[in-house]
Protein backbone atom coordinates (compact mmCIF):
# COMPACT_ATOMS: atom_id res chain seq x y z
CA UNK A 1 0.00 0.00 0.00
CA UNK A 2 2.74 2.43 0.97
CA UNK A 3 4.76 1.49 -2.09
CA UNK A 4 1.70 2.10 -4.23
CA UNK A 5 1.25 5.59 -2.81
CA UNK A 6 4.95 6.44 -2.98
CA UNK A 7 5.24 5.34 -6.57
CA UNK A 8 2.25 7.41 -7.61
CA UNK A 9 3.56 10.42 -5.67
CA UNK A 10 6.92 10.13 -7.37
CA UNK A 11 5.33 10.02 -10.79
CA UNK A 12 3.18 13.01 -9.93
CA UNK A 13 6.18 15.08 -8.85
CA UNK A 14 8.07 14.04 -11.95
CA UNK A 15 5.22 15.23 -14.15
CA UNK A 16 5.14 18.64 -12.48
CA UNK A 17 8.91 18.93 -12.86
CA UNK A 18 8.56 18.04 -16.53
CA UNK A 19 5.87 20.65 -17.10
CA UNK A 20 7.90 23.39 -15.44
CA UNK A 21 10.98 22.37 -17.42
CA UNK A 22 8.87 22.38 -20.57
CA UNK A 23 7.78 25.96 -19.85
CA UNK A 24 11.37 26.94 -19.15
CA UNK A 25 12.62 25.38 -22.39
CA UNK A 26 10.04 26.85 -24.72
CA UNK A 27 10.38 30.25 -23.13
CA UNK A 28 14.11 30.17 -23.90
CA UNK A 29 13.45 28.73 -27.34
CA UNK A 30 11.02 31.51 -28.15
CA UNK A 31 13.82 34.02 -28.06
CA UNK A 32 15.29 36.33 -25.52
CA UNK A 33 12.98 36.01 -22.50
CA UNK A 34 13.34 39.67 -21.67
CA UNK A 35 11.96 40.58 -25.09
CA UNK A 36 9.20 38.02 -24.84
CA UNK A 37 8.11 38.95 -21.33
CA UNK A 38 8.56 42.72 -21.43
CA UNK A 39 7.50 43.20 -25.00
CA UNK A 40 9.34 44.81 -27.91
CA UNK A 41 8.79 48.39 -26.75
CA UNK A 42 10.34 48.07 -23.31
CA UNK A 43 12.93 50.73 -22.37
CA UNK A 44 16.50 49.39 -22.33
CA UNK A 45 17.02 49.91 -18.59
CA UNK A 46 13.91 47.82 -17.83
CA UNK A 47 15.32 45.11 -20.08
CA UNK A 48 18.67 45.32 -18.29
CA UNK A 49 17.00 45.13 -14.89
CA UNK A 50 14.97 42.12 -16.06
CA UNK A 51 18.04 40.35 -17.35
CA UNK A 52 19.75 41.00 -14.06
CA UNK A 53 16.81 39.73 -12.01
CA UNK A 54 16.39 36.56 -14.09
CA UNK A 55 20.12 36.02 -14.33
CA UNK A 56 19.98 35.78 -18.10
CA UNK A 57 23.67 36.41 -18.48
CA UNK A 58 24.46 33.38 -16.34
CA UNK A 59 24.90 29.85 -17.73
CA UNK A 60 21.72 27.95 -18.61
CA UNK A 61 21.73 25.45 -15.76
CA UNK A 62 22.06 28.28 -13.23
CA UNK A 63 19.12 30.04 -14.86
CA UNK A 64 17.11 26.84 -14.50
CA UNK A 65 17.90 26.65 -10.79
CA UNK A 66 17.05 30.32 -10.29
CA UNK A 67 13.77 29.69 -12.14
CA UNK A 68 12.89 26.89 -9.74
CA UNK A 69 13.97 29.01 -6.82
CA UNK A 70 11.52 31.69 -7.90
CA UNK A 71 8.68 29.24 -8.30
CA UNK A 72 9.22 27.59 -4.95
CA UNK A 73 9.07 31.01 -3.33
CA UNK A 74 5.85 31.81 -5.12
CA UNK A 75 7.52 34.44 -7.24
CA UNK A 76 6.36 34.17 -10.84
CA UNK A 77 7.23 37.70 -11.79
CA UNK A 78 4.90 40.57 -12.42
CA UNK A 79 2.09 40.76 -14.92
CA UNK A 80 2.93 42.73 -18.02
CA UNK A 81 -0.45 44.39 -18.11
CA UNK A 82 -0.75 45.91 -14.66
CA UNK A 83 2.54 45.17 -12.96
CA UNK A 84 0.95 43.25 -10.09
CA UNK A 85 2.62 40.06 -8.86
CA UNK A 86 1.43 37.26 -11.09
CA UNK A 87 0.59 34.76 -8.37
CA UNK A 88 -1.77 37.25 -6.74
CA UNK A 89 -3.49 37.98 -10.05
CA UNK A 90 -3.92 34.30 -10.85
CA UNK A 91 -5.16 33.36 -7.37
CA UNK A 92 -7.72 36.15 -7.45
CA UNK A 93 -9.31 34.58 -10.52
CA UNK A 94 -9.62 31.09 -9.10
CA UNK A 95 -12.87 31.57 -7.13
CA UNK A 96 -14.76 32.59 -10.26
CA UNK A 97 -13.65 29.48 -12.11
CA UNK A 98 -14.50 27.25 -9.17
CA UNK A 99 -17.96 28.79 -9.12
CA UNK A 100 -18.75 27.27 -12.48
CA UNK A 101 -16.49 24.23 -12.46
CA UNK A 102 -17.77 22.80 -9.20
CA UNK A 103 -21.47 22.86 -10.11
CA UNK A 104 -20.62 21.72 -13.63
CA UNK A 105 -18.78 18.67 -12.31
CA UNK A 106 -21.71 17.86 -10.02
CA UNK A 107 -24.14 18.33 -12.90
CA UNK A 108 -22.13 15.98 -15.11
CA UNK A 109 -22.12 13.31 -12.43
CA UNK A 110 -25.79 13.80 -11.62
CA UNK A 111 -26.87 13.47 -15.25
CA UNK A 112 -24.16 11.33 -16.78
CA UNK A 113 -23.94 8.40 -14.40
CA UNK A 114 -27.67 7.72 -13.99
CA UNK A 115 -28.17 8.31 -17.71
CA UNK A 116 -25.46 5.85 -18.66
CA UNK A 117 -26.63 3.25 -16.16
CA UNK A 118 -30.20 3.63 -17.36
CA UNK A 119 -29.14 3.16 -20.95
CA UNK A 120 -27.13 0.05 -20.07
CA UNK A 121 -30.10 -1.52 -18.35
CA UNK A 122 -32.22 -0.97 -21.45
CA UNK A 123 -29.64 -1.92 -24.03
CA UNK A 124 -30.55 -1.70 -27.70
CA UNK A 125 -33.94 -0.16 -26.95
CA UNK A 126 -35.10 3.23 -28.07
CA UNK A 127 -34.12 4.73 -24.70
CA UNK A 128 -30.59 3.43 -25.07
CA UNK A 129 -30.24 4.86 -28.54
CA UNK A 130 -31.65 8.18 -27.45
CA UNK A 131 -29.25 8.49 -24.52
CA UNK A 132 -26.31 7.47 -26.68
CA UNK A 133 -27.31 9.91 -29.42
CA UNK A 134 -27.46 12.70 -26.87
CA UNK A 135 -24.08 11.76 -25.51
CA UNK A 136 -22.54 11.71 -28.98
CA UNK A 137 -24.00 15.19 -29.45
CA UNK A 138 -22.32 16.13 -26.19
CA UNK A 139 -18.85 15.57 -27.44
CA UNK A 140 -19.21 16.46 -31.10
CA UNK A 141 -20.80 19.82 -30.43
CA UNK A 142 -17.97 22.16 -29.40
CA UNK A 143 -18.54 24.00 -26.15
CA UNK A 144 -18.54 27.41 -27.78
CA UNK A 145 -21.28 26.35 -30.18
CA UNK A 146 -23.36 24.91 -27.34
CA UNK A 147 -22.76 27.99 -25.22
CA UNK A 148 -23.66 30.39 -28.00
CA UNK A 149 -26.70 28.28 -28.84
CA UNK A 150 -27.88 28.51 -25.24
CA UNK A 151 -27.27 32.26 -25.28
CA UNK A 152 -29.25 32.56 -28.49
CA UNK A 153 -32.21 30.68 -27.09
CA UNK A 154 -32.31 31.74 -23.47
CA UNK A 155 -30.87 35.25 -23.59
CA UNK A 156 -31.58 36.65 -27.02
CA UNK A 157 -34.89 34.99 -27.89
CA UNK A 158 -36.48 34.32 -24.51
CA UNK A 159 -34.75 36.95 -22.37
CA UNK A 160 -34.88 34.59 -19.42
CA UNK A 161 -31.19 34.62 -18.52
CA UNK A 162 -28.32 37.10 -18.94
CA UNK A 163 -25.99 36.57 -21.88
CA UNK A 164 -22.77 36.96 -19.93
CA UNK A 165 -20.91 38.50 -17.07
CA UNK A 166 -20.90 37.45 -13.48
CA UNK A 167 -23.71 39.13 -11.59
CA UNK A 168 -25.99 37.13 -9.41
CA UNK A 169 -26.51 33.41 -9.51
CA UNK A 170 -28.67 33.46 -12.64
CA UNK A 171 -25.66 34.42 -14.74
CA UNK A 172 -23.94 31.20 -13.72
CA UNK A 173 -26.69 28.93 -15.04
CA UNK A 174 -25.76 28.96 -18.73
CA UNK A 175 -21.99 28.55 -18.20
CA UNK A 176 -22.57 25.66 -15.80
CA UNK A 177 -24.97 24.00 -18.25
CA UNK A 178 -22.49 24.37 -21.11
CA UNK A 179 -19.57 22.96 -19.12
CA UNK A 180 -21.64 20.25 -17.53
CA UNK A 181 -23.26 18.89 -20.69
CA UNK A 182 -19.99 17.90 -22.30
CA UNK A 183 -18.85 16.12 -19.15
CA UNK A 184 -22.22 14.41 -18.78
CA UNK A 185 -21.92 13.03 -22.30
CA UNK A 186 -18.52 11.48 -21.62
CA UNK A 187 -19.64 10.05 -18.29
CA UNK A 188 -22.84 8.63 -19.75
CA UNK A 189 -20.99 6.80 -22.48
CA UNK A 190 -18.41 5.41 -20.10
CA UNK A 191 -20.89 4.42 -17.40
CA UNK A 192 -22.98 2.64 -19.98
CA UNK A 193 -20.13 0.45 -21.19
CA UNK A 194 -18.89 -0.21 -17.64
CA UNK A 195 -22.40 -1.09 -16.54
CA UNK A 196 -23.00 -3.31 -19.55
CA UNK A 197 -19.82 -5.19 -18.81
CA UNK A 198 -20.75 -5.66 -15.15
CA UNK A 199 -24.25 -6.86 -16.03
CA UNK A 200 -22.71 -9.66 -18.06
CA UNK A 201 -20.76 -10.98 -15.10
CA UNK A 202 -21.70 -14.30 -13.49
CA UNK A 203 -22.11 -12.81 -10.03
CA UNK A 204 -25.00 -10.69 -11.20
CA UNK A 205 -26.84 -13.74 -12.40
CA UNK A 206 -25.98 -15.48 -9.13
CA UNK A 207 -27.37 -12.59 -7.10
CA UNK A 208 -30.57 -12.63 -9.10
CA UNK A 209 -30.83 -16.42 -8.80
CA UNK A 210 -30.53 -16.06 -5.05
CA UNK A 211 -33.92 -14.40 -5.18
CA UNK A 212 -32.85 -10.82 -4.65
CA UNK A 213 -35.20 -8.25 -6.19
CA UNK A 214 -33.81 -6.85 -9.44
CA UNK A 215 -33.60 -3.41 -7.96
CA UNK A 216 -31.36 -4.59 -5.17
CA UNK A 217 -29.14 -6.45 -7.61
CA UNK A 218 -28.70 -3.34 -9.71
CA UNK A 219 -28.29 -0.91 -6.87
CA UNK A 220 -26.02 -2.89 -4.60
CA UNK A 221 -24.13 -5.25 -6.88
CA UNK A 222 -24.01 -3.90 -10.40
CA UNK A 223 -23.81 -0.16 -9.92
CA UNK A 224 -21.01 -0.01 -7.31
CA UNK A 225 -18.80 -2.26 -9.43
CA UNK A 226 -19.51 -0.22 -12.53
CA UNK A 227 -18.70 2.96 -10.67
CA UNK A 228 -15.17 1.93 -9.78
CA UNK A 229 -13.62 2.48 -13.22
CA UNK A 230 -15.90 5.48 -13.66
CA UNK A 231 -13.97 7.17 -10.85
CA UNK A 232 -10.89 7.26 -13.07
CA UNK A 233 -12.86 9.00 -15.80
CA UNK A 234 -13.81 11.74 -13.36
CA UNK A 235 -10.12 12.45 -12.87
CA UNK A 236 -9.75 12.91 -16.61
CA UNK A 237 -12.85 15.06 -16.63
CA UNK A 238 -11.31 17.58 -14.26
CA UNK A 239 -8.70 18.25 -16.91
CA UNK A 240 -11.24 18.35 -19.69
CA UNK A 241 -13.31 20.83 -17.72
CA UNK A 242 -10.33 23.06 -17.13
CA UNK A 243 -9.81 23.15 -20.86
CA UNK A 244 -13.53 23.65 -21.41
CA UNK A 245 -13.58 26.48 -18.90
CA UNK A 246 -11.13 28.37 -21.09
CA UNK A 247 -13.62 28.48 -23.93
CA UNK A 248 -16.79 28.74 -21.85
CA UNK A 249 -15.50 31.66 -19.80
CA UNK A 250 -14.68 33.48 -23.01
CA UNK A 251 -18.13 32.82 -24.42
CA UNK A 252 -19.88 34.16 -21.33
CA UNK A 253 -17.30 36.80 -20.40
CA UNK A 254 -16.94 35.06 -17.07
CA UNK A 255 -13.93 36.57 -15.23
CA UNK A 256 -12.21 33.35 -14.28
CA UNK A 257 -8.90 31.63 -14.83
CA UNK A 258 -9.76 30.54 -18.35
CA UNK A 259 -10.49 34.00 -19.58
CA UNK A 260 -7.38 35.29 -17.82
CA UNK A 261 -5.36 32.74 -19.73
CA UNK A 262 -6.86 33.73 -23.08
CA UNK A 263 -6.25 37.43 -22.43
CA UNK A 264 -2.72 36.71 -21.27
CA UNK A 265 -1.98 34.64 -24.38
CA UNK A 266 -3.42 37.33 -26.60
CA UNK A 267 -1.25 40.01 -25.05
CA UNK A 268 1.67 37.59 -24.67
CA UNK A 269 1.80 38.17 -20.94
CA UNK A 270 4.10 35.22 -20.54
CA UNK A 271 4.55 35.43 -16.77
CA UNK A 272 0.81 34.90 -16.20
CA UNK A 273 0.75 32.01 -18.67
CA UNK A 274 3.62 30.27 -16.91
CA UNK A 275 1.94 30.59 -13.55
CA UNK A 276 -1.37 29.24 -14.83
CA UNK A 277 0.45 26.36 -16.53
CA UNK A 278 2.12 25.47 -13.26
CA UNK A 279 -1.13 25.66 -11.29
CA UNK A 280 -3.01 23.57 -13.83
CA UNK A 281 -0.25 20.96 -13.81
CA UNK A 282 -0.33 20.73 -10.02
CA UNK A 283 -4.12 20.52 -10.01
CA UNK A 284 -4.26 17.84 -12.68
CA UNK A 285 -1.55 15.77 -11.10
CA UNK A 286 -3.22 16.01 -7.69
CA UNK A 287 -6.62 15.11 -9.10
CA UNK A 288 -5.20 12.09 -10.91
CA UNK A 289 -3.28 11.05 -7.82
CA UNK A 290 -6.43 11.22 -5.68
CA UNK A 291 -8.38 9.28 -8.29
CA UNK A 292 -5.63 6.65 -8.54
CA UNK A 293 -5.53 6.21 -4.78
CA UNK A 294 -9.31 6.08 -4.61
CA UNK A 295 -9.37 3.47 -7.33
CA UNK A 296 -6.79 1.41 -5.46
CA UNK A 297 -8.83 1.66 -2.29
CA UNK A 298 -12.11 0.80 -3.97
CA UNK A 299 -10.79 -2.12 -5.98
CA UNK A 300 -8.44 -4.30 -3.88
CA UNK A 301 -7.29 -6.14 -6.99
CA UNK A 302 -5.34 -3.06 -8.09
CA UNK A 303 -3.30 -3.02 -4.89
CA UNK A 304 -2.66 -6.72 -5.18
CA UNK A 305 -1.33 -6.22 -8.71
CA UNK A 306 0.95 -3.44 -7.51
CA UNK A 307 2.28 -5.51 -4.68
CA UNK A 308 3.52 -8.23 -7.02
CA UNK B 1 -29.93 1.96 -51.89
CA UNK B 2 -29.99 -1.42 -53.64
CA UNK B 3 -29.16 0.10 -57.01
CA UNK B 4 -25.84 1.54 -55.90
CA UNK B 5 -22.77 -0.69 -56.03
CA UNK B 6 -21.20 -0.33 -52.60
CA UNK B 7 -17.60 -1.34 -51.92
CA UNK B 8 -17.19 -4.76 -50.35
CA UNK B 9 -16.26 -3.60 -46.90
CA UNK B 10 -19.65 -1.91 -46.64
CA UNK B 11 -21.77 -4.56 -48.31
CA UNK B 12 -20.73 -7.20 -45.80
CA UNK B 13 -23.17 -8.43 -43.18
CA UNK B 14 -25.85 -5.79 -42.85
CA UNK B 15 -26.98 -3.02 -45.10
CA UNK B 16 -25.33 0.31 -44.49
CA UNK B 17 -27.26 2.26 -41.90
CA UNK B 18 -29.07 5.45 -42.67
CA UNK B 19 -26.87 7.44 -40.31
CA UNK B 20 -23.64 6.17 -41.85
CA UNK B 21 -24.94 6.82 -45.34
CA UNK B 22 -25.89 10.37 -44.48
CA UNK B 23 -22.53 10.86 -42.77
CA UNK B 24 -20.62 9.66 -45.83
CA UNK B 25 -22.69 11.89 -48.09
CA UNK B 26 -21.98 14.91 -45.92
CA UNK B 27 -18.27 14.17 -45.81
CA UNK B 28 -18.20 13.76 -49.58
CA UNK B 29 -19.90 17.13 -49.90
CA UNK B 30 -17.38 18.75 -47.56
CA UNK B 31 -14.53 17.20 -49.52
CA UNK B 32 -15.90 18.52 -52.80
CA UNK B 33 -16.37 21.97 -51.30
CA UNK B 34 -12.85 21.96 -49.88
CA UNK B 35 -11.23 20.86 -53.13
CA UNK B 36 -13.23 23.11 -55.45
CA UNK B 37 -13.56 26.03 -53.04
CA UNK B 38 -12.22 28.65 -55.40
CA UNK B 39 -14.57 27.57 -58.17
CA UNK B 40 -17.64 27.37 -55.97
CA UNK B 41 -17.53 30.58 -54.02
CA UNK B 42 -19.51 33.44 -55.57
CA UNK B 43 -17.36 36.19 -54.04
CA UNK B 44 -13.92 36.75 -52.63
CA UNK B 45 -13.78 36.42 -48.87
CA UNK B 46 -12.59 39.97 -48.54
CA UNK B 47 -15.05 41.50 -50.99
CA UNK B 48 -16.80 44.20 -49.04
CA UNK B 49 -20.30 45.24 -49.98
CA UNK B 50 -21.12 48.09 -47.67
CA UNK B 51 -24.51 48.60 -49.24
CA UNK B 52 -25.67 45.19 -48.05
CA UNK B 53 -24.25 44.92 -44.56
CA UNK B 54 -25.83 42.41 -42.18
CA UNK B 55 -28.20 41.14 -44.83
CA UNK B 56 -30.20 38.12 -43.65
CA UNK B 57 -30.10 34.75 -45.42
CA UNK B 58 -32.47 33.57 -48.13
CA UNK B 59 -35.65 32.49 -46.40
CA UNK B 60 -35.45 35.18 -43.74
CA UNK B 61 -35.77 38.19 -45.94
CA UNK B 62 -32.57 37.92 -47.95
CA UNK B 63 -31.93 37.80 -51.65
CA UNK B 64 -30.23 35.31 -53.94
CA UNK B 65 -27.19 37.57 -54.24
CA UNK B 66 -26.21 36.51 -50.74
CA UNK B 67 -27.97 33.20 -50.01
CA UNK B 68 -26.52 32.89 -46.51
CA UNK B 69 -26.51 36.56 -45.72
CA UNK B 70 -23.64 38.96 -45.15
CA UNK B 71 -21.62 40.04 -42.17
CA UNK B 72 -20.91 43.44 -40.68
CA UNK B 73 -18.69 44.46 -43.57
CA UNK B 74 -21.01 43.15 -46.25
CA UNK B 75 -18.83 40.11 -46.94
CA UNK B 76 -20.75 37.14 -48.31
CA UNK B 77 -21.20 34.48 -45.63
CA UNK B 78 -21.49 31.63 -48.14
CA UNK B 79 -18.16 32.43 -49.76
CA UNK B 80 -16.44 32.76 -46.40
CA UNK B 81 -18.03 29.49 -45.33
CA UNK B 82 -16.75 27.67 -48.40
CA UNK B 83 -13.20 28.92 -47.92
CA UNK B 84 -13.39 28.22 -44.19
CA UNK B 85 -14.35 24.63 -44.85
CA UNK B 86 -11.27 24.24 -47.00
CA UNK B 87 -8.98 25.90 -44.44
CA UNK B 88 -10.33 23.99 -41.45
CA UNK B 89 -10.37 20.62 -43.20
CA UNK B 90 -6.88 21.09 -44.64
CA UNK B 91 -5.44 22.10 -41.28
CA UNK B 92 -7.15 19.25 -39.44
CA UNK B 93 -6.21 16.68 -42.05
CA UNK B 94 -2.58 17.79 -42.15
CA UNK B 95 -2.28 17.92 -38.39
CA UNK B 96 -3.90 14.50 -37.92
CA UNK B 97 -1.61 12.95 -40.52
CA UNK B 98 1.49 14.49 -38.96
CA UNK B 99 0.39 13.38 -35.52
CA UNK B 100 -0.22 9.87 -36.79
CA UNK B 101 3.21 9.72 -38.43
CA UNK B 102 4.95 11.09 -35.37
CA UNK B 103 3.08 8.93 -32.90
CA UNK B 104 3.48 5.75 -34.93
CA UNK B 105 7.21 6.32 -35.45
CA UNK B 106 7.82 6.98 -31.79
CA UNK B 107 5.68 4.02 -30.78
CA UNK B 108 7.49 1.66 -33.15
CA UNK B 109 10.84 3.05 -32.04
CA UNK B 110 9.96 2.45 -28.42
CA UNK B 111 8.81 -1.08 -29.14
CA UNK B 112 11.85 -1.95 -31.24
CA UNK B 113 14.62 -0.37 -29.20
CA UNK B 114 13.22 -0.84 -25.72
CA UNK B 115 15.31 0.21 -22.75
CA UNK B 116 16.00 3.90 -22.21
CA UNK B 117 14.40 4.96 -25.47
CA UNK B 118 11.19 3.22 -24.55
CA UNK B 119 11.20 4.76 -21.07
CA UNK B 120 11.79 8.21 -22.53
CA UNK B 121 8.92 7.82 -24.98
CA UNK B 122 6.61 6.51 -22.26
CA UNK B 123 7.53 9.46 -20.07
CA UNK B 124 6.69 11.86 -22.89
CA UNK B 125 3.39 10.07 -23.41
CA UNK B 126 2.59 10.45 -19.71
CA UNK B 127 3.50 14.11 -19.79
CA UNK B 128 1.27 14.78 -22.77
CA UNK B 129 -1.61 12.90 -21.21
CA UNK B 130 -1.20 14.71 -17.90
CA UNK B 131 -2.22 18.15 -19.08
CA UNK B 132 -5.30 19.14 -21.03
CA UNK B 133 -4.03 19.85 -24.51
CA UNK B 134 -5.82 23.18 -24.80
CA UNK B 135 -3.79 24.60 -21.91
CA UNK B 136 -0.50 23.35 -23.39
CA UNK B 137 -1.48 24.74 -26.78
CA UNK B 138 -2.29 28.14 -25.32
CA UNK B 139 1.05 28.24 -23.51
CA UNK B 140 2.94 27.46 -26.72
CA UNK B 141 0.96 30.08 -28.61
CA UNK B 142 1.76 32.63 -25.92
CA UNK B 143 5.46 32.01 -26.23
CA UNK B 144 5.78 31.57 -29.97
CA UNK B 145 3.01 33.69 -31.38
CA UNK B 146 0.26 32.42 -33.62
CA UNK B 147 1.60 32.15 -37.14
CA UNK B 148 0.21 29.38 -39.33
CA UNK B 149 3.21 26.99 -39.30
CA UNK B 150 3.26 27.14 -35.49
CA UNK B 151 -0.46 26.41 -35.41
CA UNK B 152 -0.14 23.38 -37.69
CA UNK B 153 2.91 22.13 -35.79
CA UNK B 154 1.09 22.57 -32.51
CA UNK B 155 -2.04 20.75 -33.65
CA UNK B 156 0.00 17.88 -35.03
CA UNK B 157 1.10 17.22 -31.47
CA UNK B 158 -2.51 16.49 -30.57
CA UNK B 159 -3.18 12.86 -30.03
CA UNK B 160 0.29 11.61 -30.94
CA UNK B 161 0.50 9.94 -27.55
CA UNK B 162 -2.55 7.83 -28.34
CA UNK B 163 -1.11 6.69 -31.65
CA UNK B 164 2.25 6.02 -29.99
CA UNK B 165 0.64 3.89 -27.30
CA UNK B 166 -1.35 1.92 -29.86
CA UNK B 167 1.62 1.49 -32.20
CA UNK B 168 3.91 0.37 -29.41
CA UNK B 169 1.42 -2.11 -28.01
CA UNK B 170 0.63 -3.57 -31.40
CA UNK B 171 4.29 -3.70 -32.43
CA UNK B 172 5.19 -5.53 -29.25
CA UNK B 173 2.40 -8.01 -29.83
CA UNK B 174 3.34 -8.41 -33.48
CA UNK B 175 7.00 -8.85 -32.60
CA UNK B 176 6.09 -11.88 -30.57
CA UNK B 177 4.36 -13.46 -33.54
CA UNK B 178 5.91 -16.30 -35.48
CA UNK B 179 5.98 -14.54 -38.80
CA UNK B 180 8.30 -11.84 -37.47
CA UNK B 181 10.66 -14.44 -36.04
CA UNK B 182 10.58 -16.22 -39.39
CA UNK B 183 11.46 -13.09 -41.38
CA UNK B 184 14.16 -12.17 -38.92
CA UNK B 185 15.56 -15.66 -39.25
CA UNK B 186 15.69 -15.13 -43.01
CA UNK B 187 17.87 -12.10 -42.42
CA UNK B 188 15.48 -9.19 -42.80
CA UNK B 189 16.62 -5.91 -41.32
CA UNK B 190 14.54 -3.82 -38.92
CA UNK B 191 13.26 -1.41 -41.60
CA UNK B 192 11.98 -4.22 -43.77
CA UNK B 193 10.33 -5.99 -40.89
CA UNK B 194 8.40 -2.95 -39.79
CA UNK B 195 7.53 -1.35 -43.10
CA UNK B 196 6.62 -4.40 -45.11
CA UNK B 197 5.31 -6.76 -42.49
CA UNK B 198 4.34 -5.24 -39.17
CA UNK B 199 2.88 -1.96 -40.37
CA UNK B 200 0.31 -3.38 -42.79
CA UNK B 201 -1.03 -5.56 -40.01
CA UNK B 202 -1.40 -2.77 -37.49
CA UNK B 203 -2.53 -0.18 -40.02
CA UNK B 204 -6.22 -0.83 -39.48
CA UNK B 205 -6.13 0.01 -35.78
CA UNK B 206 -3.99 3.07 -36.43
CA UNK B 207 -6.46 4.30 -39.03
CA UNK B 208 -9.25 3.95 -36.48
CA UNK B 209 -7.15 5.86 -33.96
CA UNK B 210 -6.67 8.62 -36.52
CA UNK B 211 -10.37 8.86 -37.32
CA UNK B 212 -11.02 9.32 -33.62
CA UNK B 213 -8.43 12.09 -33.45
CA UNK B 214 -9.55 13.93 -36.60
CA UNK B 215 -12.81 15.39 -35.27
CA UNK B 216 -11.07 16.37 -32.06
CA UNK B 217 -8.43 18.25 -34.05
CA UNK B 218 -11.18 20.10 -35.90
CA UNK B 219 -12.75 21.02 -32.58
CA UNK B 220 -9.38 22.11 -31.21
CA UNK B 221 -8.64 24.33 -34.20
CA UNK B 222 -12.09 25.87 -34.20
CA UNK B 223 -11.88 26.46 -30.46
CA UNK B 224 -8.53 28.21 -30.77
CA UNK B 225 -9.71 30.23 -33.75
CA UNK B 226 -12.89 31.16 -31.91
CA UNK B 227 -10.74 32.58 -29.12
CA UNK B 228 -8.86 34.60 -31.73
CA UNK B 229 -5.68 32.64 -31.17
CA UNK B 230 -5.84 30.22 -34.07
CA UNK B 231 -6.26 31.06 -37.71
CA UNK B 232 -5.80 34.79 -38.13
CA UNK B 233 -7.54 37.19 -40.53
CA UNK B 234 -7.61 37.69 -43.46
CA UNK B 235 -7.65 33.88 -43.54
CA UNK B 236 -11.04 32.57 -42.59
CA UNK B 237 -11.70 29.34 -40.71
CA UNK B 238 -14.90 27.89 -39.28
CA UNK B 239 -13.82 28.78 -35.76
CA UNK B 240 -12.94 32.36 -36.38
CA UNK B 241 -16.15 32.92 -38.32
CA UNK B 242 -18.01 31.93 -35.17
CA UNK B 243 -15.73 34.15 -33.14
CA UNK B 244 -16.45 37.22 -35.24
CA UNK B 245 -20.11 36.38 -35.56
CA UNK B 246 -20.45 36.22 -31.82
CA UNK B 247 -20.55 39.99 -31.54
CA UNK B 248 -23.65 40.04 -33.72
CA UNK B 249 -25.53 37.25 -32.04
CA UNK B 250 -28.49 39.50 -31.35
CA UNK B 251 -28.67 41.33 -34.64
CA UNK B 252 -27.33 38.84 -37.17
CA UNK B 253 -27.14 35.30 -35.73
CA UNK B 254 -26.72 33.70 -39.17
CA UNK B 255 -23.08 34.79 -39.22
CA UNK B 256 -22.21 32.32 -36.50
CA UNK B 257 -24.94 29.76 -37.15
CA UNK B 258 -23.74 28.70 -40.59
CA UNK B 259 -20.17 27.77 -39.54
CA UNK B 260 -21.44 26.26 -36.28
CA UNK B 261 -23.79 23.92 -38.13
CA UNK B 262 -20.98 22.89 -40.47
CA UNK B 263 -18.64 22.16 -37.54
CA UNK B 264 -21.24 20.06 -35.74
CA UNK B 265 -22.32 18.06 -38.78
CA UNK B 266 -18.75 17.45 -39.93
CA UNK B 267 -17.47 16.19 -36.58
CA UNK B 268 -20.61 14.14 -36.14
CA UNK B 269 -20.20 12.61 -39.59
CA UNK B 270 -16.57 11.70 -38.98
CA UNK B 271 -17.43 10.19 -35.60
CA UNK B 272 -20.17 8.05 -37.15
CA UNK B 273 -17.89 6.88 -39.96
CA UNK B 274 -15.08 6.25 -37.47
CA UNK B 275 -17.39 4.13 -35.33
CA UNK B 276 -18.42 2.13 -38.38
CA UNK B 277 -14.79 1.62 -39.40
CA UNK B 278 -13.89 0.50 -35.93
CA UNK B 279 -16.71 -2.01 -35.88
CA UNK B 280 -15.70 -3.45 -39.19
CA UNK B 281 -11.92 -3.26 -39.26
CA UNK B 282 -11.07 -4.12 -35.69
CA UNK B 283 -12.74 -7.38 -34.74
CA UNK B 284 -11.14 -7.35 -31.30
CA UNK B 285 -13.25 -4.49 -29.96
CA UNK B 286 -16.54 -5.72 -28.61
CA UNK B 287 -19.71 -3.76 -29.14
CA UNK B 288 -20.70 -2.83 -25.57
Amino acid sequence: MVRFILFRLMRATLTVVLVVSFAFCILRLAGDPSQVVLGPNAPPDAVAAFRQAWGLQRPLYLQYLLYWNGILHGNFGNSMLDGRPVLAVVLSHIPATLEIMGPALLLSIAIGIPGGAFAALRRDTATDRAVMALSVAGFTVPSFVLGLGLVLVFAVLLHWLPAGGREGWSSAILPVMTLGFGGAAVLARFTRSAMAEVMGQPYIRAASAKGLPWRTVVQWHALPNALIPTVTVIGFMVGAMLAGAVVVESVFSWPGLGRLLVVAVGSRDVAVVQCILFLVAVTMVTANLVVDLLYGWLDPRILADARR
Amino acid sequence: MSGIALPRVIRRREAIGLAVGAALLWLALMLVVAVFADLLRPYSITAIDLGHRLAPPLSFGGTLTHPLGTDELGRDVLSRLIISIRVSLLLAFGATLLGLLMGTSLGLLAAHLGGLVEQAVLMLVDFQAALPFMILALAVLAFFGDSLPILVGLMSFYGWERHARVARGLALAAGAQNYVAAIRGLGAGAWRIYLRHVLPNIAATLVVSATLAFPEVILLESGLSFLGLGVQPPMSSLGNMVGYGRNYIETAPWILLAPSIVIVFTTLAISIVGDMLRDRLDPTTSRA
